[in-house]
């Protein structure tokens, strides 16, 4: 089982967090095109290398926040702290 | 019988004398001692044949004597598949064989050994495979030849348990190289578990010399004073993504089993080695015996394995069982060395037992005991798991760890050879770098975690491994081919059905395996691999290193189901009220984790009575959130599709919220307490994921919203007063004016209800009624509850479930997200287009939506209510509705019952748009009889009092 590093409550096992998704940005709702709306719904890359992710921490603090995986290895890159601004995909 | 085998008292023997303990096998009674083995205490009493093989039903005894061995599955009672040569004798157990027809000594089914050439690997596939239709016949014969015990289904479940745990090193084996390794590891500061599979610690040394036994013991000793965790019984069973480590703990006091979950920062790999089989003919029979097994029983056991042997060696323990025996009176006839290219053709016997083994020269010894020393295999398991891929070494004939893996670390056999000083110092280095590497991930972990200061120390220097490898010991390679000797002894497949499977194709060692089961019966793998593989190289005219092995995985032994269920924490959530209902005759229901009352008897009463009177019930399942500060509008309208700006205090609205793609994802009613002050209600069973939903667009998309949400679904007792009596009821509790000016439809009031402070009441209907829900501090939803029956006895009040409400709401035509919209429909298809504004400048689907009613209406389907034809007729929910007179399917009925206030059945359904007309005609076609009844699609979604002219009174 992954050990996620929430930024607030530590490494935490990862039945304690939900796997949101990879992270992504919401397009201006009233100027996106179809296809830009649906890529933001439904298309993911799905990468096989490092990769920005979103995770809730159900069992512990209740945040959201973005972290860095490597989805071949599931390694972490360095732990997002409170304040770190990791970007999505735009 | 006494007990014939057994031996004068051995120096290390693990049987305690002055414990005899009964048992039965197989009908008669037996004796044994305590610590015996099953497989001991039937040796000791001289059973010769223990069980029949699985595909050939051939006699089989004792071949390893210990967890691994292929041949000694029993059934204890009503538990089946038990391993004799691991499970404990206990007083009094009934043991019976397994898999032997009418018994075993004389089985019919052995006739399959008869034609045993012509049941080849693959021979179930490729016989019963055509014609397809005659399978269920094929499989009912073929089911009674199926292997294994007989499972009790009145047994009483045991009670199994799960536990958590975080080591800094976890130790794998608790042979000589596992113990120093924990002992240096704990010694260096270290948390240690040190789990071990066997009964005591000591792996090899238990059966070796008596200089082996006292080092055993003496490593034992310095383990418990090193503050060493020690598991016995209990296995390893899986590594996983950072350092999770499975362990099955079968040795608990009062568990069956226990599955230990632990997060080891180091794991230390040390299970030492399992001896491997040799393939002749005839390699099967009862009397052929590893070198370990019989070294086991002589020394652990005092059991007598033969009365005159034959030593077929290739290694040191192979000369050292030759001297066990001698030793203890055994008569030695032959030590046919390996080494010296010596070897043996097959071992002959009559039903029972080994009689002769045939030499390569052709001469012949007569002996009802053959010794197996030929090699060993590496357990590498739980170095596979975390991503090694060992390296064959043709020298010494068996696998070795390759890559190194950080946070893996192993030792003893499975790293190399040595003598006993050499393998504990190798293991001390490992357990001190064990340490040294757990102080630094847990370095790492504490770095990961907030604080308000950062981690005063900089991270450690990963500490290098420079421990001086141990040596490798040559050992000759012994493996044979084309011979008709089982390689996997629990599947039945011989060396010559694995060259045949390889010529007709499945030559890749994967393949191979699952083609003819080599290596997947319950030994796993841990006899069979490297005899599979060097069968397939022969085959393939290749080498061991070409060919490969195949990739062993989870569990490296096996994990009952019940071990991997451990106890189950359900959460079980009653309301306040429950006690009430429980002693008033509810018939519960389980609604997700709440238990409420369906009704109490009568549901139809209910609505009649709630209709002509006054009706209560508890809804504090109802999702609750509790919404604070002054962007809360902004949120409002950003969940719900409808507008909040203009909301005052004491309004109440009801609201709609979507997905992103415009799909219903929740409803609900949201009141205004204060200046910036809300309650929000969600679906009961929509609380929680409504909560998450509502703080991820506050946390990441709009973080400087000033908004706090407080669940307070089980803070607050809820309770709906319907009824045209309601307001009559209310009026006896509470002095806050009623009256429909001063308390219209759709607004809320705070203040005291049957003396309690705090109550929130608002003005909705769902039932359709003149409605009252009131929220109470939940420490009071009982007292309440009472106040409410007590004063309203004159009135008529009664209280009403579940179903009484979902047949109201029904009538009223309003719908349940979830029953009627399911994760298709759009908010658009759920006829509630007022309440979809889209002259807001965003809310969560608004896109979707606006794109649906621009130009996808026509193809989308709506939410109607629809009555049939006869009224008597219910249509089961999920009927399907189609166009009359043809079969084309154009929706289904998504809630239907019976009306008490009409008399007649009423429906909701999903009709494609252009169907949705009131007057539009259709038919559904009743299950399960597929009669076809008319139905007509209503005007509106109310059967009942479309107008609202009740719930506004």
């Amino acid at each position: 089982m992954l050990l996620v590093p929430c930024p607030y409550c530590g490494p935490r096992n990862s039945s304690d967090l939900r796997h949101v998704g990879e992270a992504i940005s919401r397009p201006d709702p009233n100027a996106a095109s179809p296809e830009q709306w649906r890529s933001y719904l439904y298309l993911r890359d799905n990468v096989a290398d490092w990769n920005v992710e979103t995770w809730y921490c159900t069992r512990g603090c209740r945040k959201y926040f973005k972290v860095e995986r490597n989805t071949a290895t599931n390694e972490f890159r360095d732990p997002p702290m409170p304040g770190n601004k990791i970007g999505g995909k735009a | 019988m006494t007990q014939s085998h057994r031996l004068n008292p051995q120096p290390g023997e693990v049987i305690d004398r002055s414990a005899p303990l009964n048992f039965t096998w197989n009908g008669k009674r037996l004796t044994g001692f305590q610590g015996d083995t099953i497989a001991s205490a039937l040796m000791a009493n001289g059973v010769e044949v223990v069980s029949r093989s699985m595909k050939y039903h051939r006699p089989r005894g004792y071949m390893t004597a210990d967890f691994w061995d292929p041949n000694g599955f029993v059934q204890v009672g009503d538990e089946p598949n038990v391993r004799s040569g691991h499970r404990q004798l206990t007083s009094g157990i009934t043991v019976d064989p397994q898999n032997v027809w009418p018994s075993l000594d004389y089985d019919v089914k052995a006739a399959n050994g008869l034609v045993g050439r012509f049941l080849s690997a693959g021979f179930y596939y490729k016989t019963f495979m055509k014609p397809a239709a005659l399978w269920p016949a094929f499989e009912k014969v073929l089911a009674t030849f199926a292997p294994g015990g007989s499972v009790d289904l009145d047994s009483t479940p045991g009670y199994y348990d799960k536990r958590y745990s975080h080591p800094d090193v976890l130790v794998a084996g608790g042979g000589p190289a596992g113990m120093a390794a924990a002992i240096a590891a704990a010694e260096s500061g270290a948390r240690v578990m040190l789990v071990e599979h066997e009964h005591q610690l000591g792996g090899h040394l238990r059966w070796g010399s008596t200089a082996d036994q006292a080092s055993a013991r003496q490593l034992a000793e310095s383990v418990a004073a090193a503050g060493v965790e020690v598991l016995t019984d209990s296995t390893v069973t899986g590594r996983y993504e950072d350092s999770w480590v499975a362990v099955s703990q079968r040795s608990h006091a009062h568990a069956v089993e226990r599955l230990i979950k632990a997060r080891a920062k180091v794991l230390i790999v040390a299970p030492g080695l399992i001896e491997r089989p040799y393939v002749f003919a005839g390699n099967d029979k009862p009397g052929v015996m590893l070198s370990g097994a019989v070294r086991r029983s002589i020394a652990m056991y005092a059991t007598r394995p033969g009365s005159r042997a034959v030593v077929f060696s290739g290694n040191a323990d192979g000369d050292a069982a030759a001297i066990d025996l001698e030793r203890v009176g055994v008569d030695v006839a032959a030590v046919i060395d390996a080494r010296s290219g010596a070897n043996i053709v097959e071992a002959h016997g009559g039903a029972k037992r080994v009689s002769s083994v045939e030499l390569a020269d052709g001469s012949s010894i007569d002996a009802d005991l053959l010794v197996v020393a030929a090699g060993w295999t590496a357990p590498t398991s739980l170095l596979n798991m975390a991503g090694d891929r060992p390296v064959y070494d043709a020298s010494c004939a068996r696998f070795f760890p390759s890559a190194t893996i950080d946070n893996v670390l192993s030792c003893g056999g499975i790293a190399g050879d040595g003598n006993f000083d050499e393998i504990v110092a190798h293991a001390q280095a490992t357990g001190r770098l064990a340490a040294e590497r757990a102080a630094a991930v847990q370095h790492r972990l504490q770095a990961r975690t907030a604080r308000s200061a950062p981690v005063e120390f900089a991270e450690p220097a990963w500490p290098a491994d420079v421990r001086s490898p141990l040596g490798r010991d040559a050992h000759p390679e012994l493996f044979q081919s084309s011979t008709v000797g089982m390689v996997d002894f629990s599947e039945d497949v011989s060396s010559k059905d694995l060259v045949l499977a390889a010529k007709e194709g499945y030559d890749s060692v994967e393949l191979l395996k699952r083609f003819t089961t080599a290596t997947m019966g319950p030994s796993q793998g841990k006899l069979e691999t490297v005899n599979t593989v060097a069968v397939l190289a022969d085959a393939r005219g290749e080498t061991i290193e070409e060919v490969g092995t195949t990739v062993w995985r989870p569990p490296y032994a096996p994990i009952s189901l019940g071990g991997l269920a451990g106890r189950m924490f359900n959460p079980h959530r009653v309301s306040s009220i429950h006690p009430w209902h429980e002693s008033n005759g509810q018939i519960p229901i389980q609604v997700a984790a709440w238990e409420r009352p369906e009704h109490y008897g009568n549901p139809a009463g209910e609505v009649t009575n709630t209709r002509t009177n006054v009706g209560i019930i508890d809804v504090s399942p109802l999702g609750k959130l509790d919404l604070r500060g002054p962007d809360v509008p902004k949120l409002l309208n950003l969940l719900y599709t409808n507008k909040w700006s203009k909301l005052p205090i004491g309004g109440v609205r009801y609201g709609l919220m979507c997905a992103e793609d415009g799909v219903v994802l929740d409803d609900g009613v949201t009141g205004r307490l204060g200046e910036h002050h809300y309650l929000m209600t969600t679906t009961s069973s929509g609380a929680a994921r409504v909560w998450e939903w509502a703080e991820n667009w506050l946390q990441t998309e709009h973080p400087d919203w000033q908004v706090h949400i407080t669940p307070v679904t089980t803070a607050l007792s809820s309770i709906n007063i319907a009824g045209p009596k309601s307001r009559e009821l209310l009026s006896r509790l509470t002095s806050i004016d009623l009256s429909r000016e001063a308390f219209p439809y759709m607004t809320l009031r705070t203040g005291i209800v049957a003396g309690i402070d705090d109550c929130i009441m608002w003005r909705i209907g769902f039932t359709g009624e003149l409605s009252y829900e009131v929220h109470v501090p939940s420490g009071y939803g009982l007292h309440v509850w009472q106040a409410l029956i007590d004063a309203g006895a004159d009135l008529g009040v009664a209280p009403f479930g579940l179903e009484a409400q979902r047949i109201m709401r029904l009538e009223k035509g309003h719908f349940i997200v979830g029953q009627d919209t399911d994760g298709l429909t759009l908010a658009v298809s759920a006829g509630v287009a007022s309440l979809i504004k889209l002259d807001k400048d965003d809310f969560v689907g608004k896109t979707e939506l606006a794109w649906a009613l621009a130009d996808r209406m026509h193809e989308l389907p709506q939410v109607v209510a629809i009555q049939t034809a006869a009224p008597t007729v219910v249509p089961t929910e999920a009927t399907q509705i189609v166009r009359p007179g043809t079969n084309e399917i154009l929706g289904r009925i998504t809630s239907s019952r019976m009306s008490p206030t009409l008399g007649r059945s009423i429906c909701m359904g999903q009709v494609p748009s252009s169907l949705a007309a009131g007057g539009t005609a259709l038919e559904l076609v009743l299950v399960p009889d597929g009669r076809r009844v008319a139905a007509t699609v209503l005007d509106t979604h109310a059967h009942f009092d479309p107008e609202g002219a009740r719930l506004r009174a």
